[in-house]
This record gives structure tokens, C-alpha cells and sequence, in this order.
């Protein structure tokens, strides 16, 4: 079967790769593009350690087929921080130890970023309710909603 | 395995009628990437029907609204004018999942799968949702309930697919409401669902009602005999009663793991009445 050609844009800038049609986005963005911020962790779009947003909405990649992302803008962890500028939500996650193993980090500073873009003042239900599919087992999960807390309340003061 | 994204329904249709093997439709892909992935199936061909115009988009039309096929819960949720008139129809697509999976999931892919779990189902079964189905033969629109026939199995013939749902002009003085009940807050599948819609006069008194369950049953399946009991009535606590017992029987459940059958014949009464108390503070103007 031959691969399929597929233009997108990843973290702003232009990317092109070649896929197999059965290939998630998840695989086309650690395996060839050698963007493995994403993690894998379930595969089913139960866990969302492989959350992106794709023209904007926070996805799992995992459910994404590669060539679905044609002429569409994805963003990953990636982008997150910008060269040695951590994001605000990145530094109040290491401030807050909000992470152990790290493995589900990536996908809910990608999650929170979308929620704070969304909801730049969500109350701590809000803020749980948007995190519930991204599962954490070392934290209790406490750390880390503290840690988007106090980014939203950070990135407000400098707006 | 092929990957299609045609840009016309005319071009989709011809791929899945002229499929030799197995052709699945792609839309949102929350269900049927995961069938994959765990190999229960094995399509030849996956179509995604994204790329066709409509398939993304909400528009208005007869007063009522046709929702494209790939739209998402999301995108449904943040659609003020539809939310406002089927609160109950967007609250139950919402309930699917969690905000990545909101990100992707369609009402259309919900109806299609034909889980009488089905959270988006009941609650457009009662608001008299119609499925605009595209084949072969054409084009014709169907009542949502005629769509799954048994768990898994929809009344699609070979080489059609649904292109849109329409949520109709919603009457004056109308509410409809969606309840499930599941052990958690959040993120699970139906023990029991319950979609109600229902119509008030200017008196208070009903004047049409659409009762649907979801869970207790080979599909959802519409209950007149539930809205029957609530018909003339304002909806008094004796009405609330006879909706109840005529919900629980028409509940004809399973054992399984999510809950017993008795359980699920008691909640199906009990959601029905809470579901009825919403629905009717909704026509009664309620936000």
C-alpha cells in the first residue's frame, strides 16, 4: 500500500510527512517526526497523555489518523515553552511538584493550556472537570489543578 | 488498509457502495479507532467523511437545525441558538466522553454505533430528531429511533451513510431534559438514560410529550405509553407516578456488570420523573 502525503502545520511551522493510512497522528508525531513529548498510554482515548489540539481543539492524538491532519494546525508540547522560556503553566508545575512519574505531564500542560484559552479564570471544579481525561496515577491529581490555579491567576496579572 | 476523503456525498457513497471489502465511515473516529486498534475490526477501506462540505457545520433551516455528521460535541455546545432551544439534545452529546474526547465525537457516530447506551440518542429520539440518510437510492430522512435496530446494528442498507441530523423547530412552550444515572460523576456509559420532551398550554397542561430510554433495551426505545401518562395532565405528582411505573414498564433490561436488571426497571421510572421536572421547567421558560 503506498503512504499518503500530507501537508500540516505543527507548532506553526510547515511540516510534511509520509504515513500509512492505519497510522494515529500520536505515531506520525513520535515516530517520524521525532516529536515524543506526546506520550502513548493507553491508545484508546482513555488517558489523554497523547493530548494535542488540532485547528485549535484539544484531541487525543492517539484517535487521530495521520491523514486526517492535512491542512490542519496541530499543537503539541513542543510548542509549549518557547526556547528556554517555560510556559507559565510549566513553571508552576515544577513550583507545585504537580508531576512524579512525568508521563501524563505533556498531555495536561496541553490540556490546561487549551483550558486557560479558553477559560482564562475557571473555578476548581471547572478546571477538574476539563482534566478528567487526563489520568495521573502518582498524584492524586491535588498538585496539579493547585499548579493550573495559580498559572491562570499568573498569566491574568499579566495580561 | 485505504484511506479516503472524498469531497463530495455523491463521491462518498460511490466508495462505500463500490467497497469490496469492509468500508467504515470516519468522523469523529472516537469509537472506530479504538475498534481498530483493538483489532475487532479490520476495515479495508476507512472513509472520512470530513472533508465533504456540510459534514462540519451547523445550520439553520426550517426553524429547526441540521447538524452535520462530523460535527462534534464541542462544537454543539458552543452553538448558543441550538443549545437554547434542545438544551437536553446538547447536554446528553456532552455527556459523551471527556473534553478531548467532546473534541471529536458526533451524534451521527453515537447514532451509528448503535449502543443502546447511547448517551446523544434518547434525547434526540424525544425531540422527534430526524437521521438524513445518503445512498445509492438517494436521500431519505428517518426518525432517529428507526435507525439502530439491535446492539451494533442500524437499518442502513449497504453503501449508505448518515449525513446529518435534524433537530426540528422547537414548539412554543417545549422543554426537553436528559438524565443518566452512573456510579461516578462523569466520564462512564449509561446504566439507565432517560430523554423527555414535552409541550405545555397556555394552563400548564401537557400537550405532547416524547418519553425515550436509553439502556434497558436491545436499542433506545421510544415509550408513547410513558408519554400517554403525562399527556393532559400538568404534570401533578400522581402524573409523575403513572410516567414513572409506565417507564419502569416498559424496561426490559439485562443483568450486566454496569448494573441488574431490577435496578435499571426502578431507575428507569425514577430518571423518567426527574427528567419530566426538568423538561417542564424548561417550557416553563426555565434557562
Amino acid at each position: 500500500m503506498s503512504k499518503i502525503h500530507v501537508t500540516t502545520k505543527i507548532n506553526g511551522d510547515t511540516q510534511e510527512y509520509l504515513c500509512d493510512p492505519e497510522e494515529t497522528l500520536l505515531d506520525v508525531l513520535r515516530d517520524r517526526l521525532g516529536l515524543t513529548g506526546s506520550k502513548e498510554g493507553c491508545g484508546t482515548g482513555d488517558c489523554g497523555a497523547c493530548s494535542v489540539t488540532l485547528d485549535g481543539r484539544l484531541v487525543c492524538s492517539c484517535l487521530v489518523l495521520g491523514a486526517e491532519a492535512d491542512g490542519a494546525e496541530i499543537e503539541t508540547i513542543e510548542g509549549m515553552a518557547h526556547g528556554e522560556q517555560l510556559h507559565p503553566l510549566q513553571r508552576h508545575f515544577i513550583d507545585h511538584a504537580a508531576l512524579q512519574c512525568g508521563i501524563c505531564t505533556p498531555g495536561i500542560l496541553v490540556a490546561a493550556k487549551s483550558l486557560l484559552e479558553k477559560n482564562p479564570d475557571p473555578t476548581e471544579e471547572e478546571a477538574r472537570y476539563w482534566l478528567a481525561g487526563n489520568l495521573c496515577r502518582c498524584t492524586g491529581y491535588d498538585k496539579i489543578i493547585r499548579a493550573v490555579l495559580a498559572a491562570a491567576a499568573d498569566m491574568r496579572e499579566a495580561r | 488498509m485505504n484511506y479516503q476523503a472524498p469531497l463530495s456525498l455523491d463521491a462518498a457513497v460511490d466508495i462505500l457502495a463500490g467497497a469490496s471489502g469492509e468500508c467504515r465511515v470516519l468522523a469523529g473516529g472516537t469509537d472506530l479507532l479504538v475498534r481498530m486498534h483493538s483489532d475487532m475490526v479490520d476495515p479495508e477501506t476507512v472513509l472520512d467523511i470530513k472533508r465533504i462540505d456540510g459534514m462540519r457545520s451547523i445550520t439553520e433551516e426550517d426553524g429547526g437545525w441540521r447538524i452535520g455528521a462530523a460535527v462534534s460535541g464541542a462544537q454543539m455546545g458552543e452553538y448558543e441558538a441550538l443549545s437554547a432551544a434542545w438544551p437536553g439534545v446538547v447536554e446528553a452529546a456532552g455527556l459523551i466522553g471527556s473534553t478531548q474526547i467532546q473534541g471529536r465525537a458526533t451524534m451521527a457516530g453515537n447514532l451509528c454505533n448503535a449502543s443502546p447506551a447511547a448517551d446523544s440518542v434518547p434525547a434526540m429520539v424525544a425531540a422527534g430528531a430526524q437521521a438524513r440518510i445518503v445512498g445509492p437510492e438517494g436521500v431519505r430522512d428517518v426518525a432517529v429511533e428507526d435507525v439502530p435496530v439491535s446492539p451494533g446494528k442500524t437499518s442502513l442498507k449497504p453503501g449508505e451513510l448518515v449525513a446529518s441530523i435534524y433537530l426540528p423547530a422547537r414548539p412554543a412552550r417545549t422543554g426537553d431534559a436528559y438524565l443518566r444515572f452512573i456510579p461516578r460523576t462523569e466520564m462512564d456509559i449509561a446504566v439507565v438514560g432517560c430523554g423527555i420532551c414535552l409541550t405545555l398550554d397556555e394552563s400548564g397542561t401537557c400537550t405532547a410529550a416524547r418519553v425515550a430510554l436509553g439502556a434497558v433495551a436491545p436499542t433506545v426505545i421510544l415509550v408513547p405509553e410513558a408519554a400517554e401518562a403525562i399527556i393532559g395532565t400538568k404534570l401533578d405528582d400522581a402524573a409523575m407516578q403513572a410516567l414513572a411505573a409506565a417507564a419502569s414498564a416498559a424496561a426490559k433490561p439485562i443483568d450486566d456488570k454496569r448494573g441488574t436488571a431490577e435496578y435499571r426497571v426502578h431507575m428507569a421510572g425514577v430518571l423518567a420523573r426527574r427528567a419530566a421536572a426538568i423538561a417542564k421547567s424548561r417550557a416553563e421558560g426555565a434557562k
